[in-house]
C-alpha cells in the first residue's frame, strides 16, 4: 500500500497524510455500522425492533444521529476550566486513534510498521486516561469527577492483566511487531496463537488451555479498558449520568462517542492479532492476498466487537469493589500463572 | 467453606452464569419482537376504552346532566326554551326534545377522560369514541363545538323565547294584578307570591 502510493505520487507529505487518514475514514464508517449493529442487537435481545423509520429497517439512523449531533449547540459550563474542557475529548480520541497506527489492516497496509508495535499501543492508549481525567476535572461537576476517578482506577487496574496476557503471546511469537505476528500466523487456523502458534504438536496440547485463559483475561480486561458494561461504572447512566461526559454536548460529545467505538475496535483488533491470526486467512493458502487479508482482519475484529456488544447487553454492571476484585484477585493472578506456565513450556 | 474452594467456585459460577445469560440473550435475538409499529400498525383498543368524546346532537335534550357530572367543568351547555308550536322532534330513545341547544362545547384539552359524563345522560347521546389522535398546534382548536344550530336559528329561537317570556311576564303581571285586586278586596288576607312565577324568573334569566 505504502509502496504503491509512493510509486503513484512519490515520497511526499501527501502520501503520509493519506496513509494517516485511511484509518480515520475506516473509523468513521465503522462507527456508523457499529452503532447500528449495537442498537439492533440490543433491541432484538430485548424483543424490540429499534430503528425502523429512517430507510430500510432504519439503516440511515446513525447518519441522522450524527447530523443531529453536528447541529447541536455546543455548551461549555460557565464554571468549567475552558481549555481543558475543550481539549479533553480530542485527547481521548487521539489516544484511541493513535493505536490504529500500529494495527496491521492487511498484509500490505499498516500505518507504521513498528517493531515494538504492541508495546506502543499499550503505552499510547493510556493517553485516554489522561483525557478522561481532564474531562472529569475540568467539568467542575462532582459526578463527572467521580466518573473520571473511577475510569482512571479501572483502566489502570485492568492494564496489568491485559499487559500480562499480551506478554504471554509475545513470548510465544518472539516479536512485538504486529505485522510479523500476523504473518507468523498464516497458513491455516492451526497456526493461530490461540492454538499455540507454530509450536510442535506436543507443546501445543499444553499451550492451548493456557492461551484460552489468556484470551479470556485479555478480552475481559479490554472490555474494562473501553468502559463498557459490565464494566461501565465510570459512565453508569443510572448513578453518574454518563460520568465524565455529563457536561459535554454536541460535537464534543460525539467525539467521546466516536473514541469509545474506535477504542472498542482497537482492542478487538488487538485481540484478533494476538489470538486469532490477525489478517491471516483461516483456510491455509485460500483466500489470501492484500484485499482478502483486510477483509479477514475487519471481519474478525467486527466479530469480536459483536461479542462485546452481546456481553454488554447481557450482563449487569459490576459494583466498584467487585470490579477491583475481578481485576486484582482473579485476572492478574491467572494471567501471571499463565505467563509463568508459558515460560516453563518454552524453555522445556 | 474452604477459602480456596470458594475462590475457584466463585470464578466458576461467574463464568457459568455469564454463559447462561449469553445463551438467553442469544435466544431472544431470534425471537419475534413484540414491538407494534404504532402509526402504521395500530393495536385494537379494548371495547370500553375511553378516548375522545362525541355528542350526537340529534338525541341531546339539553338536560345539562353531563356538564354537572364533569369533575373538571369542561362541558359548556346553553339552552333556549322552545316555543310550544315548535316541534324539535323526538330522541331515538323516545323522549320529546323541549330545549334548543345553541351551545354545546367540550374543551377536550381539559377533559380527563374519566367518562363520568357518559353515565348520567338520559338519552345516551354523549359517548366515548375510539379516536385518540387529535393533537393540535393551537390549544383553542381543542374546544369542540357540537351544537348543530346555525346563528340564524339561534336568533329566531332567542326571539321566540323572549316573546314567550314577555307573554309569561304579562300573564304573571295580570295574575298578580288580579291577585292584588282580590287581596284588596279581601283586605285581611296576606299576599302570597306565586311559586310558579318565581321559578319562571330563574329559568329565563
Ligand atoms: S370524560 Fe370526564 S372530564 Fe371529560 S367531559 Fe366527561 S366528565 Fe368531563
Ligand atoms: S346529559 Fe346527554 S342529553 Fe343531557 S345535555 Fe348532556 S348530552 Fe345532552
Amino acid at each position: 500500500m505504502e509502496q504503491f502510493l509512493k510509486t503513484l505520487i512519490g515520497d511526499t507529505l501527501l502520501n503520509h497524510v493519506i496513509i494517516a487518514a485511511l484509518p480515520l475514514v475506516f473509523i468513521l464508517l465503522y462507527a456508523l455500522v457499529a452503532i447500528y449493529v449495537e442498537m439492533k442487537m440490543a433491541a432484538h435481545m430485548q424483543d424490540r425492533l429499534a430503528y425502523m423509520r429512517t430507510g430500510w429497517h432504519g439503516v440511515l439512523q446513525p447518519i441522522a444521529d450524527m447530523l443531529k449531533l453536528l447541529q447541536k449547540e455546543d455548551t461549555i459550563p460557565a464554571a468549567a476550566d475552558r481549555i481543558f474542557f475543550i481539549l479533553a475529548p480530542y485527547i481521548v480520541f487521539v489516544g484511541s486513534y493513535a493505536a490504529f497506527a500500529a494495527l496491521p489492516f492487511g498484509s500490505s497496509f499498516i500505518g507504521s510498521n513498528l517493531n515494538i508495535g504492541i508495546f506502543y499501543i499499550v503505552a499510547i492508549s493510556s493517553l485516554v486516561v489522561v483525557g478522561i481525567m481532564m474531562a472529569g476535572w475540568s467539568s467542575n461537576n462532582k459526578w463527572s469527577l467521580f466518573g473520571a476517578l473511577r475510569a482512571a482506577a479501572q483502566i489502570i487496574s485492568y492494564e496489568i492483566p491485559s499487559a500480562f496476557a499480551i506478554l504471554g503471546v509475545v513470548m510465544i511469537a518472539g516479536t512485538m511487531n504486529l505485522q510479523e505476528l500476523s504473518a507468523a500466523q498464516t497458513g491455516g487456523i492451526q497456526h493461530w496463537m490461540i492454538f499455540g502458534g507454530t509450536l510442535s504438536l506436543m507443546k501445543k496440547l499444553i499451550v492451548i488451555p493456557v492461551m484460552l485463559v489468556l484470551f479470556v483475561v485479555y478480552y475481559v480486561s479490554s472490555m474494562a479498558e473501553v468502559n463498557r458494561t459490565p464494566f461501565d461504572i465510570p459512565e453508569a447512566e443510572s448513578e453518574l449520568v454518563q460520568g465524565y461526559m455529563t457536561e459535554y454536548s454536541g460535537m464534543k460529545f460525539a467525539i467521546f462517542y466516536l473514541a469509545e467505538y474506535a477504542n472498542l475496535f482497537a482492542v478487538s483488533a488487538i485481540a484478533t492479532v494476538l489470538f486469532f491470526g490477525g489478517w491471516a486467512s483461516p483456510f491455509a493458502s485460500a483466500m489470501t492476498g492484500p484485499l482478502w487479508s483486510t477483509f479477514w482482519f475487519v471481519a474478525k475484529g467486527m466479530l469480536l466487537v459483536c461479542v462485546n456488544i452481546w456481553l454488554r447487553w447481557t450482563l449487569p454492571r459490576l459494583r466498584v469493589d467487585q470490579l477491583m476484585y475481578v481485576s486484582w484477585k482473579v485476572l492478574t493472578p491467572f494471567a501471571f500463572a499463565c505467563v509463568l506456565a508459558l515460560g516453563l513450556i518454552l524453555v522445556w | 467453606m474452604n477459602p480456596v474452594a470458594e475462590y475457584f467456585g466463585n470464578i466458576y459460577r461467574g463464568i457459568k452464569t455469564a454463559m447462561i445469560g449469553m445463551q438467553i440473550t442469544f435466544k431472544h435475538l431470534f425471537t419475534r419482537a413484540v414491538t407494534i409499529q404504532y402509526p402504521t400498525v395500530k393495536m385494537k383498543l379494548p371495547e370500553r376504552a375511553r378516548n375522545r368524546l362525541y355528542v350526537n346532537m340529534d338525541d341531546c335534550i339539553g338536560c345539562d346532566q353531563c356538564a354537572m357530572a364533569c369533575p373538571v367543568d369542561c362541558i359548556d351547555i346553553e339552552t333556549i326554551k322552545s316555543a310550544p308550536e315548535d316541534n324539535l322532534g323526538m330522541t331515538s330513545t323516545g323522549q320529546k326534545k323541549r330545549l334548543h341547544v345553541p351551545v354545546f362545547d367540550i374543551d377536550i384539552a381539559k377533559c380527563c377522560y374519566c367518562g363520568l359524563c357518559v353515565y348520567p345522560c338520559p338519552t345516551e347521546c354523549i359517548k366515548m369514541t375510539d379516536v385518540y389522535e387529535f393533537s393540535e398546534f393551537d390549544r383553542h382548536n381543542l374546544i369542540y363545538s357540537f351544537s348543530t344550530m346555525t346563528p340564524a336559528e339561534i336568533e329566531t329561537a332567542k326571539v321566540k323565547a323572549k316573546k314567550m317570556e314577555e307573554e309569561a311576564a304579562a300573564k304573571k303581571a295580570a295574575a298578580a294584578a288580579a291577585a292584588k285586586a282580590a287581596a284588596e278586596a279581601k283586605a285581611a288576607a296576606p299576599p302570597a307570591p306565586s311559586p310558579a312565577a318565581g321559578e319562571q324568573q330563574q329559568k329565563t334569566e
